[in-house]
């Protein structure tokens, strides 16, 4: 009965009867056939169209304090309503979500460097320093993240305040701190990928033609690798924007003036009884953000990586 | 059997080392003398802060100071919080049962959530109750857990106002009336937690039963006439546990994060609580000690999966 079924419903749809079609057009009509992926793709870009543009239409100060709508639900002087100072909150919204998006994808960067170079060392290296590097990846893996993100802003904070600005010190230190916890699954993805094909019969060939080991890496077996990667990164993305909301949501993320999504929710939450909007509409964002970047994800895993390595 | 726990328990003392490593370097690291306070005061004449530097051991080599601060944390001495004048071990040890309760529950909510529900869909993939069960796991999954706390007090406290939204420690009264108060108190929380959970394994628990359903074991289970539900339950699960063994003991660094903002949504009196508390008061004694506590308690949760592994899969206990 389900003797051949396959993790995954688009998982054998690279029909082989057909002309041939280049990587990335058989990539893409893979990824078109997970409805709801594309479907959050759209919705992904809205938001992030909307973020990085809205503030050019919807030209209302993030700071305007005006006392004679504190509270408001929404309406049309303030689609998503006030909070307790009668600040808009569509203005706040759409600063806050530069910020979480930027430190979702900075910290996604940081952790897919961090990962593609630890994995390729240990998957091109045999022998104890494979061992060493694995070790610290599962170490890393049994930290406590959270606590250990709040002990580092914590000590930090101050200092980097005092060199980079309130602002940048806090983004650095997030996005680093983020980063730094996120790169063990593309390492051990990447050394996966590098343990199987470095035995493969194209690096053999590239091998016997003199390539030196770093050339082999990056030319021959790195852009080989990426696939699982790019999935990786997708969700490492989504998990950076957790993180980084769980931080403002406890209080301990950026400045309490720069209105980030989690920090909307923080300060939204003594007024749930009257304001329920304050805290609806931010963390419906978060939800929707990390909800579309997992479809995407998911998406890009059936169009890029449909041996599921892993 | 022993060898094997023994074995797994040699390995787990390099990571326990490993981390306090750790976060030694980031103490170590860090800008600001942790004794500044007291260092600063200017009635202190700078001789007598000089050796009391030297008589705290502040002026001494890192090695050093990292064996004297390890062994202090080893012997439970962790200090003397600033905040609320008692010993650091005594307030974590007030606040630690409240924390692995809610923990506790929460996980085994997940798994009642997470096995059903995942090997039910994988006997049935691409069934209307798989794709159903699909995304709603995806939901899940994406709701981070501080917006599942809000939106469960905006509708079981606020607007139903069925469940109280803040946890009391001191519930007056006895027996059952009491007992009930106190459940009603912790459903919120729990539930919070082991949605989440619940959410992530679902997904994990069907592509694992998927991987071992297409087996040819189970095809000749099947041959041999055995009933559908004996198949699943007796042959397919055994083996599809095992990676979800691991699987657990890795989300439980993920876990404690989790019971962190739970505590603080719900005002739980546990570790994590405490750990938000002591960072606003910087009560840097305190900070360390829940960190360190929170870390040994990751490691010996994977120490007991290992060893649930190895009773789980006996092609590996005496490799």
């Amino acid at each position: 009965m389900a003797g051949s079924t396959l993790a995954s419903p688009t998982a054998s749809a690279g029909a082989p009867a057909r002309k041939p079609v280049s990587p990335g057009l058989e990539a893409w009509r893979r990824f078109r056939k997970h409805r709801l992926a594309v479907a959050s793709a759209v919705v992904l870009s809205v938001v992030v169209l909307a973020v990085l543009f809205g503030p050019l239409f919807w030209t209302v100060a993030i700071d305007e304090i005006d006392f004679s709508a504190t509270l408001e639900g929404p309406s049309w002087a303030h689609p998503f309503g006030t909070d307790d100072l009668g600040q808009d909150l569509l203005a706040r919204m759409l600063y806050g979500g530069r910020i979480s998006l930027a430190v979702g994808f900075a910290a996604m960067a940081v952790a897919v460097f961090v990962g593609i170079l630890v994995g390729a060392v240990a998957g091109i290296s045999r022998g104890s320093v494979d061992a060493a590097l694995m070790w610290l990846t599962d170490l890393f893996l049994s930290l406590p993240q959270l606590p250990l993100l709040l002990l580092i802003i914590y000590l930090f904070r101050d200092t980097l305040r005092e060199w980079v600005g309130p602002e940048m010190g806090v983004f650095i230190l997030i996005v680093l701190v983020i980063g730094s916890f996120g790169w063990m699954p593309v390492a051990r993805l990447v050394r996966a990928q590098f343990f199987s094909l470095r035995e493969k019969e194209f690096v053999e060939a590239a091998r016997a033609l003199g390539a030196s080991t770093p050339r082999l890496v990056i030319r021959h077996i790195l852009p080989n690798a990426l696939g699982p990667v790019i999935v990786a990164g997708t969700i490492d993305v989504a998990a950076a924007i957790i993180a980084e909301s769980t931080l403002s949501f406890l209080g301990l993320g950026f400045p309490p003036d720069i209105p980030t999504w989690g920090r909307l929710l923080f300060d939204a939450r003594d007024h749930l009884d009257f304001a329920p909007h304050w805290a609806l509409f931010p963390g419906g964002a978060i939800f929707l953000t990390v909800l579309t970047i997992n479809f995407v994800g998911d998406g890009l895993r059936d169009a890029l990586d449909p041996r599921r390595v892993l | 059997m022993t060898q094997y726990v023994l074995r797994r328990l040699l390995i787990a003392i390099p990571s326990l080392l490993g981390i306090s490593v750790i976060l030694f370097t980031v103490l170590a690291l860090a800008p600001g003398d942790p004794f500044e306070e007291l260092a600063t005061n200017p009635a202190v004449p700078p001789d007598v802060r000089a050796a009391l530097r030297a008589s705290l051991g502040l002026d001494d080599p890192v090695h050093v100071r990292y064996f004297n601060w390890l062994f202090a944390m080893l012997r439970g001495d962790w200090g003397y919080s600033f905040v609320s004048r008692i010993d650091v071990d005594d307030l974590i040890l007030q606040r630690l049962p409240t924390t692995l309760i809610v923990i506790g529950s929460s996980q085994i909510l997940a798994l009642m959530i997470a096995l059903p529900v995942g090997v039910y869909a994988a006997t049935r993939p691409y069934s209307i109750f798989d794709q159903i069960a699909n995304t709603l796991a995806f939901i899940g999954f994406s709701l981070p857990t501080f917006f599942t706390g809000i939106l469960f007090i905006l509708f079981f406290s606020i607007y139903l106002d069925w469940l109280p939204f803040v946890y009391r420690s001191d519930i007056p009264g006895s027996g059952l009336p009491w007992f009930w108060e106190h459940v009603k108190q912790s459903i919120m929380p729990i539930a919070v937690l082991g949605l989440f959970q619940g959410a992530a394994w679902t997904r994990f628990v069907r592509s694992a039963v998927l991987d071992v359903i297409r087996l040819d074991y189970v095809t000749t289970a099947r041959a041999k006439g055995l009933a559908e539900r004996v198949i699943t339950i007796k042959h397919v699960m055994r083996n599809a546990l095992i990676p979800v063994v691991t699987l657990v003991a890795l989300s439980m660094p993920a876990v404690f994060g989790g019971a962190i903002v739970t505590e603080q949504i719900f005002r739980v009196p546990g570790i994590g609580s405490l750990l938000i508390t002591a960072i606003l008061a910087n009560d840097t004694p305190v900070i360390m000690a829940v960190t360190f506590v929170v870390s040994i308690l990751v490691i010996l949760f994977n120490l007991l999966a290992d060893v649930l592994y190895g009773w789980l899969d006996p092609r590996i206990s005496y490799r």
